[in-house]
């Protein structure tokens, strides 16, 4: 078929007959880095926003771990910084706890988990892995960083406001968010987060039906849907998923703006606040909840998906093994998809919706622990009798899956609406959620920065220290979070300045201290990433070609590949990319790019069928590039 | 506790030495030496997945032995019905996932220690297997049914509609603060409301042509008789909350225009608890779980668990808001003026025997 001419750029189409000139095109430092059509600076782009702003989220996490962790400091020596948000004697600003708390769960949850984790890896590998020159739509896709800065600088500005940023929470309910008397966060503040969060899902949306386009249309010769890696499934799930309910999140503000600007009431009814009774009435807090989760819940697949691709990619790789069960794998991930979808009003259990829906919403959410159970079960089975390496990449892999299945059991909890009356909104579920999709998406995106660092920057990172960093980091995490399940259990709500007016709430200073003790640690250790990161991608050894000895077609392009990716044709695919460990083969891994005809003594029965399509040129023929 | 800490920060800190005692080839990378060729495998292989077993095994016995150590610490003792079987259900969901997990850790700690590089060896293609997939499908979806199952009965049971002689209160939320309305000593009926009538003092926003009204009254202790069935309505005045009483297992939101409600029994007084925790000062505690603004943290109200007949007496000597704030009289239509001040306590009753022959 033809190459699905989108394009704005007249440089990307005919790909073949192009792609020579890609490797001379010679473009100025702004064409090049800053409005670079390539999807690999675009990948590199997101990775080092998506840094910065993990670097922010998670020094906004240190400092409310310092009140929790330490409620009688002194935190004077912040003043310098934090300025009126410190009062004179050295204690943080309740409202600006809150507004803490609300910034870093926004920023993680989408700057760092959805644009840094996904924009990343599906810039950077959608074109590398189904073997295509670039993005379907080069233009959108610069276009959908540039709308992610932008929202990137709001957001930024937003954190200076002398009223404050966003505090009503990550998921910013109404009337709180809606009104600047409930609090003053909820005035500027809140009108820059709405802008900031448009602007993102406008970015969201660009990028996401380019990965769909680019999966689609664009995969080499051969690349048929079996071939493709699993990182690519996850993606392509990950883009369907987020363009079906992104638009309910913009939907969602654009109410909520109408409310807070214009006088509207969605989601406002009822309201007596600072001495005067408000005009709205019939509106529901309710209704923003539902679209809220309608969006919320996706969302966290939108986050956990990429990694769990990414990760069945590396631990298939390093355990020299194929991934067991593919299909099953493929299928999980679809089936977690399309549930994704169904389950958002399981976080609702108690905001007084009917309780039939909340049957009915625990029946659907339970159901979803099948595919996840799979996925761990195929992911145990993929180290069995394995020749396992532990790079780093993989030892990140391994932690991912230890947090999936630690957070995710805690999901079977939270599920059972009975049991869910007493954990909603205490620390339990801050345990949960950090573990299964805070962790794990995290250790996922590190896990890929590991592994794919070599392709990205042509050199290697120091192994030794990413080992240092992942274990200093994965026992800091555990030390994190699941002391925070017996403070949970005990009762503790979520989003307490402190705990002291409450005698039920009284103890577990000490666990309280270890957790705030081990985020510390745990942050300080992703300084060595930091230093090993940008330090290797300037004086680290020059990587060799396949340093994994990976199939995967983006290590048969050039160490660093330029623009268009490989200078030569597209190489073509001849099978899946798992063919690792085969029996009787000379090498323990057979490149995607190697035909049957050249590996029989490993061929399998059909494959050997297979041999005959190959050399008529038919096999495989769902994608096929046009030749000028 | 202390110790704990001290312990775990110990073992942690000995950990990152031991860490960066083996980075001595660090400095090989400022010298560029650590050009690994490809595919080698270094002696780093043995001590990871060592490192691995030894962390799986160490967390689990830390885990098993916190979790029943310091079992006291994390449990809270119940004190209604419904929590009851909400708490057995609890456990039962641990006892299944614990079993899963130690399960599942292990045997991926051994696999990732025994499966560890070895020069010659030679990974098994084992690219799937249906039995397995359909049995590790089929075996969690069981297991879940059941669990949903029942969590299903104790969710219908929970929500069901309260009985009809149900102890009916009202509680509202608002920016900061919880405050009770009770139907009153004279008709148990909780009167109209309407938040456009709500000033500095008619802060329930009665709506005094209702004569439900007359006699509620209000409360900053929230007191309930034991083993009897309460239904608490919720309301919110300015922004979302969330009534949580932590030792009876009740929350639900308070929801601006939209009235919201638990039910539920105590099964034990406030001197019973704090006989049993052998705490002369303690208290049942009403917090608010739903993020509401600057002081969220100290939105208290004590909760009072009474035996019938002391809730029965401090019912009695409750006045009503109508006495309370006798100015307000005048919002009363004329009609029902003298009935209100009867109702409220504001006038003697006059004879019965009076009204009757009228």
């Amino acid at each position: 078929m033809a190459t699905t001419d989108i394009n704005v750029h007249p440089g990307v189409h005919h790909h073949d007959d192009h792609g020579d000139d890609h490797g001379h095109h010679e473009g100025n430092f702004w064409t090049n880095y800053v409005f670079s059509e390539d999807h690999k600076v675009i990948g590199k782009q997101f990775l080092i926003t998506g840094i910065f702003w993990a670097l922010m989220g998670g020094t906004l996490s240190i400092i409310f771990r310092l009140q929790l962790g330490f409620p009688e400091a002194n935190l004077g020596w912040l003043r310098p910084v934090l300025g009126g948000w410190i009062s004179e004697q050295g204690k943080l600003d309740p409202e600006f706890y809150l507004a803490l708390v609300t910034m870093h769960g926004t920023i993680m949850v989408f700057f760092v988990l959805t644009a840094g984790l996904s924009g990343t890896f599906a810039n950077f590998l959608i074109p590398l892995q189904i073997g295509a020159r670039d993005m379907a739509s080069g233009f959108m896709n610069m276009l959908s960083y540039w709308f992610f800065f932008l929202a990137s600088v709001v957001m930024f500005i937003s954190l200076f406001l002398e009223t404050g940023p966003a505090s009503g929470g990550w998921t910013v309910y109404p009337p709180l968010s809606a009104l600047p008397q409930a609090m003053s966060g909820s005035g500027l503040g809140m009108t820059l987060w709405l802008v900031s969060m448009a602007l993102f899902i406008v970015s969201t949306l660009l990028g996401g039906i380019n990965y769909i386009a680019t999966i689609i249309n664009l995969r080499t010769h051969g690349m048929s849907f079996t071939r493709l890696p699993l990182t690519i499934w996850a993606i392509f799930f990950t883009a369907i998923v987020g363009l079906l309910s992104f638009p309910v999140l913009f939907a969602a503000a654009l109410l909520l703006i109408f409310d807070r600007s214009f006088g509207t009431s969605f989601y406002l009814s009822d309201i007596y606040i600072a001495g005067e009774a408000l005009a709205h009435s019939g509106g529901s807090p309710v209704l923003f909840q539902h679209l809220f989760w309608f969006l919320g819940h996706p969302e966290v697949y939108i986050v956990i998906l990429p990694a769990l691709g990414i990760t069945s990619e590396i631990i298939s790789t390093n355990s020299r093994k194929p991934i067991f069960g593919y299909k099953a794998m493929i299928g999980s991930l679809l089936f977690i998809a399309i549930l994704s979808f169904v389950v958002w009003a399981h976080h609702m259990f108690v905001t007084g919706m009917n309780p039939f829906l909340g049957s009915i919403f625990m029946l659907l959410t339970l159901i979803i622990a099948v595919p996840s159970a799979v996925k761990i079960f195929n992911y145990v089975t993929t180290l069995w009798q394995g020749n396992i390496r532990f790079t780093p990449g993989m030892l990140f892999s391994i932690g991912m899956v230890s947090y999936f299945l630690t957070g995710g059991i805690t999901g079977i909890f939270l599920g059972n609406s009975a049991i869910d009356i007493q954990l909603h909104d205490t620390y339990f579920v801050v345990a949960h959620f950090h573990l299964v999709m805070g962790s794990a998406a995290f250790f996922g995106m590190l896990a890929g920065i590991y592994h794919w660092f070599p392709k990205m920057f042509g050199r290697m990172m120091n192994a030794k220290l990413g080992y240092i960093h992942f274990w200093i980091t994965f026992i800091g995490v555990y030390m994190v979070f699941f002391p925070m399940h017996y403070i949970g259990i005990a009762g503790f709500p979520r989003r307490y300045y402190s705990w002291t007016n409450f005698e039920t709430f009284s103890g577990f200073f000490d666990l309280n201290m270890l957790v705030s003790i081990a985020a510390f640690a745990t942050f300080a250790a992703q300084f060595i990433f930091l230093f090993n990161f940008f330090y290797s991608m300037f004086r680290g050894p020059k990587a060799p070609a396949n340093p994994w000895n990976s199939n995967t077609l983006e290590w048969t392009t050039p160490r660093n590949p330029q623009h268009g990716n490989w200078p030569g044709e597209i190489p073509s695919v001849y099978r899946w990319p798992y063919d690792y460990s085969k029996p009787g083969a000379k090498d323990d891994f057979i490149p995607q790019t190697i035909p049957h005809s050249e590996t029989p003594e490993s061929n399998l029965p059909h494959e050997t069928e297979l041999i005959r399509l190959e050399s008529t040129g038919t096999q495989g023929a769902v994608v096929v590039e046009k030749k000028d | 506790m202390t110790n704990l800490i001290i312990g775990l920060g110990v073992v942690l800190i000995l950990i990152i030495l031991y860490l960066l005692f083996r980075v001595s080839s660090l400095v090989g990378l400022a010298r560029k030496r650590d050009v690994k060729t490809e595919g080698r495998v270094d002696s780093s292989n043995k001590i990871n997945a060592g490192m691995f077993l030894g962390f799986t095994i160490v967390s689990l016995v830390v885990f098993f032995w916190y979790s029943f150590a310091y079992f006291d610490d994390y449990n809270l003792p119940v004190a209604s019905v419904h929590g009851a079987w909400t708490d057995t259900l609890f456990w039962i969901t641990m006892g299944v996932t614990v079993v899963a997990f130690s399960i599942i850790s292990v045997v991926m700690a051994v696999f990732v220690y025994k499966y560890q590089h070895q020069e010659g060896r030679k990974a098994k293609f084992y690219p799937d297997n249906h039995y397995l997939e359909l049995a590790w499908t089929i075996i969690p979806a069981i297991v879940l049914a059941i669990l949903i199952f029942t969590g299903l009965r104790a969710w219908n049971d929970i929500t069901s509609p309260a009985a009809a002689d149900a102890e009916v209160i009202e509680v509202i939320g608002q920016q900061f603060a919880w405050t009770a309305r009770y139907p009153g000593n004279q008709d148990n009926m909780l009167g109209k409301y309407n938040y456009k009538l709500i000033d500095a003092v008619n802060e329930f926003g009665l709506d005094l042509t209702d004569k439900n009204t007359f006699d509620d009254f209000k409360s900053l202790e929230l007191h309930i008789p034991k083993d009897k069935e309460v239904l608490i309505k919720i309301r919110a005045k300015d922004v979302l909350h969330s009534m949580y009483i932590p030792h009876f297992r009740v929350k639900m939101d308070a929801v601006p225009g939209m009235p919201t409600q638990f039910k539920f029994v105590a099964t034990k007084t406030t001197q019973e608890m704090r006989d049993e925790l052998d705490n002369p000062g303690f208290n049942y505690e009403m917090a608010c779980a739903e993020v509401c603004g600057q002081a969220h943290f100290s939105m208290k109200m004590t909760v009072v668990v009474e035996e019938q007949e002391d809730y029965d007496r401090w019912k009695q000597q409750q006045e009503a808001w109508l006495k309370q704030n006798p100015d307000y009289i005048k919002k009363v239509p004329a009609a029902l003026r003298e009935a209100a001040m009867i109702k409220a306590g504001l006038q003697e009753a006059p004879g019965v025997v009076v009204a009757a022959g009228n």
